[in-house]
């Protein structure tokens, strides 16, 4: 097998299933075949698939309304825009209910934070966060979005909102979509040759006579 | 709990070995090449990256977005089972102690599933640091005694790396390594105009096919999660499968070691263990006793095996067993770097790990601190995961974003903006620092605590002294230089003081623990002779990062595989002579 046409690899795949990876680099196509759904429990120990069962068939953290301000806020932090969907197409707020209970620590910042911010719509629109209108959800959420800008008596929003930018931002772009959006480009059997030529020239670097000499190379030329 | 029953193997073995990570892997695969009956015994379950590994997954295949869980400590993807603590396993820290941070995996291979692949040769000075610098002692043994196995395991197993004739990081049988990362230019460059050498790291993974039996790299950067085509080294797939294809070698999995048997001469003969299938406990044994188990594991198992002969635990009339355990030092830093904001996309996942690191440059002779460390660096646009994009309002109101000046913190379509715009942009390096062993940093056993199996565990008692202090400061100071000079900017771990030891990580929390069970020409310092044998008991070898007597500022693993193979072959010489 001339190497540097092909990389055949028989894989065997998680379920005993046969995954077959081929990388062509000279057409720069990169396939992988794989013969059955990877299961994710596929490599788990047992401790961990117990675990797992406990956590995916327990009672759900979240009620029916604070699930619905989650996704109202999801949405807000990552809303569908010219290059990718939204949070809840993305399915962010299951993630965050998996999450909490994965991460028990998160479980009362957040709901005590859902609580917090269901007083101050109250309180500034005598109604639940889920009723008022759009510009009324934004208007406060500006006041808790901008740490350096938020009023004292607002910190306690500001730390939860911060909670949730983080959840929602590493929900969304861990997704298909989200990853997709960022334009993450690895996770596929290919050959490194170094960084392209263009890249090279916009930041001014070259490889050394020594490092093109000695470093794998992979000519894309040949086959 | 019915009535308790030893349950003895009848088979006679020539050799039994605890643990199958890389000592206890190495050992079994030349024992069973040699054609001599081996039984591995090994704590966890059955391991094959080819089947196991969670190689090429994408982080929404994991609920938790390959989060850690304490199973995982490395991530959901990781290739280790357990690591800072195991359900039923405890161990206790001594009054006074640093808290200690103990790793331990479960499962045929160990830690080489998932370990950094950083395959250094200690050079010649690393065996005698006493007669450099006066602390510490020199090896019984130095580079020459060790160099035709690094040469041999070169070949055997495959590590890239490029011919520098460095003093004291030797040159060796190499791979070609992969080119520069763009980051890793940008650091080649600032570092090598500030006199610091940054060259092709040395890791154990085939940029080019060895044999049939393994597949060269893909470069999917994913080496922790364990290689399906075997396109790295893991003692499961690179030593403990082959070893069992001879068809010599019995594998009891999920096997937790009690302690090493010895007769009435005080000979070691063989190992119980508790099946933890069954729950039953069993003996095994064998002409020699090779323990494996891990540096303090292996200390754990012989402290345990006290007898007439032994009453201070096996392996120990020296007193030093669990003694002078040291781990590499660590300190680390990260940043950005603006001049890579909103950089274009392609795919640098590259082979796990980095491209190219600094070896120690310095004479410590000008230096406030004894001994040297190397650097490690990473960065770039890699798989994003759990964390991803966290803590988003520490940097999005600091630059201007495409041009526009923005509020800290934020939301919508602007959001979603600025984290594109700062993908790829990280930056950071640690270093991995040689510890002068000490007498006062010991494992013993808990007079008090056993473990699920009743098994002794251990207690730890460690410091660090001020010459790992002097060097983490000295780490710190460097990187910081570096990073600045680069056009960095440092986002965590630029602002450590003394008051919290400049960074300096937990002793164990590098994972490179040694020493426990050193070697030495002196029966009265040290536990082995120069072959790894124990001093007081000729059937009984420690083949893993126990018998060191010091680790240098290298990586352990490829040293821990030299010295099992030149044991393993004066085991089969020895038999041959009737002399074990």
């Amino acid at each position: 097998m001339d190497r540097r046409k092909s990389i055949k690899t028989l894989l065997i795949g998680a379920a005993g299933t046969g995954v077959l990876v081929e990388a062509c680099k000279q057409s720069d196509k990169q396939e992988v075949i794989t013969s059955g759904t990877a299961s994710v429990s596929a490599d788990r120990m047992q401790e961990e698939k117990d675990y797992l069962t406990k956590l995916e068939s327990g009672p759900q953290f979240f009620s029916a309304d604070e699930m619905k301000v989650i996704a109202l806020l999801s949405d807000i932090i990552m809303p569908k825009d010219a290059v990718s969907g939204s949070a809840t197409e993305a399915k962010v707020p299951e993630f965050i209910e998996f999450i909490v209970k994965d991460m028990p620590e998160h479980q009362t910042p957040i709901r005590g934070g859902l609580r917090w911010l269901e007083m101050q719509s109250f309180k500034q629109f005598n109604q639940s966060f889920a009723d008022v209108t759009d510009q009324q959800r934004i208007q406060l959420v500006d006041q808790i979005a901008y740490p350096e800008k938020a009023a004292p008596d607002m910190k306690q929003g500001v730390s939860f909102f911060n909670l949730m930018r983080d959840l929602v931002t590493t929900g969304f772009y861990t997704s298909e979509m989200g990853v997709k959006d960022l334009g993450y480009m690895g996770n596929v059997p290919n050959q490194w040759n170094g960084v392209p030529e263009d890249v090279l020239k916009q930041y001014g670097y070259a490889y050394s006579e020594r490092e093109l000499k000695e470093c794998v190379s992979y000519d894309k030329a040949a086959g | 709990m019915g009535a308790l029953q030893v349950k003895k193997e009848s088979k006679k073995y020539d050799a039994v070995i605890v643990g199958s990570g890389a000592g206890g892997g190495m050992a079994a695969y030349v024992l069973a090449n040699a054609g001599l009956k081996v039984c591995l015994i090994e704590a966890g379950p059955n391991y094959d990256p080819a089947i196991h590994s969670s190689q090429l997954k994408n982080p929404w295949e994991s609920p938790r977005r390959g989060a850690s869980t304490k199973f995982r400590p490395f991530g959901d993807f990781d290739g280790c089972f357990w690591g800072w603590q195991i359900d039923g396993e405890p161990y206790t820290m001594k009054e006074g102690s640093d808290k200690w941070d103990w790793w331990r995996a479960r499962m045929i291979g160990g830690r080489t599933n998932h370990w950094g692949r950083i395959s250094l040769r200690f050079g010649p000075k690393d065996f005698k640091r006493r007669s450099i610098d006066g602390l510490g002692d020199d090896w019984p043994i130095g580079y020459e005694d060790v160099k035709p196995y690094y040469d041999k395991i070169d070949k055997l197993i495959g590590v890239f790396g490029s011919n520098e004739g460095l003093p004291n990081d030797p040159d060796g049988i190499f791979l070609p390594p992969p080119k520069p990362r763009l980051h890793e230019l940008m650091i080649k460059k600032t570092a090598t105009g500030m006199g610091i050498p940054v060259i092709p790291s040395r890791l154990s993974i085939l940029t080019k096919p060895i044999n049939k039996e393994r597949g060269a790299c893909f470069y999917c950067a994913q080496c922790g999660r364990s290689c399906k085509v075997y396109g790295d080294f893991s003692s499961s797939s690179v030593l403990v499968k082959p070893a069992v294809l001879t068809g010599n070698i019995d594998v009891i999995t999920n096997a937790m070691a009690r302690e090493v048997l010895t007769n009435a001469e005080g000979l070691a003969t063989g190992v119980s263990f508790i099946k933890k299938d069954d729950g039953m406990e069993y003996q095994v044994s064998g002409r020699v006793v090779i323990l494996a188990a891990s540096t303090c594991e292996t200390a754990r198992l012989l402290l345990n095996s006290k007898s007439t002969r032994h009453p201070n635990g096996l392996a120990n009339d020296s007193n030093v067993v669990g003694k002078y355990l040291h781990d590499s030092t660590g300190a680390a830093i990260g940043g950005v770097l603006p001049q890579l904001f909103g950089r274009k996309r392609y795919n640098e996942d590259g082979v796990g790990g980095m491209h190219v690191y600094t070896p120690w440059w310095l004479d410590n002779k000008k230096l406030d601190f004894p001994r040297g460390y190397h650097i490690e660096y990473w960065g770039g646009m890699s798989q994003p995961a759990y964390g991803f994009g966290f803590g988003m309002q520490g940097l999005n109101g600091q630059y201007q974003i495409n041009g526009k000046t923005k509020p800290a913190g934020g939301y919508g379509a602007s959001l979603k903006e600025d984290v594109r715009f700062f993908y790829g942009a990280g930056v950071g390096m640690a270093g991995r620092g040689e510890a002068v062993p000490n007498i006062n940093n010991y494992c013993e056993i808990d007079p008090n605590v056993v473990d699920k199996y009743g098994i002794p565990v251990l207690r730890f008692h460690t410091k660090h002294s001020d010459y790992e202090i002097k060097q983490a400061k000295h780490m710190k100071e460097t990187f910081k230089e570096i990073l600045h000079n680069m056009g960095a900017v440092i986002t965590w771990g630029g602002d450590d003081t003394a008051a919290n030891n400049y960074g300096l990580s937990n002793p164990g929390n590098i994972i490179h623990e040694a020493g426990t069970v050193r070697m030495g020409s002196d029966t009265k310092t040290s536990a082995l002779n120069k072959w790894s044998q124990a001093h007081d008991c000729k059937t009984l070898f420690c083949v893993d990062g126990s018998q060191f007597v010091s680790q240098a500022d290298k990586n352990i693993t490829w040293t821990i595989l030299a010295l099992s193979m030149r044991t393993s072959e004066y085991i089969i010489e020895e038999m041959k002579k009737q002399n074990l």
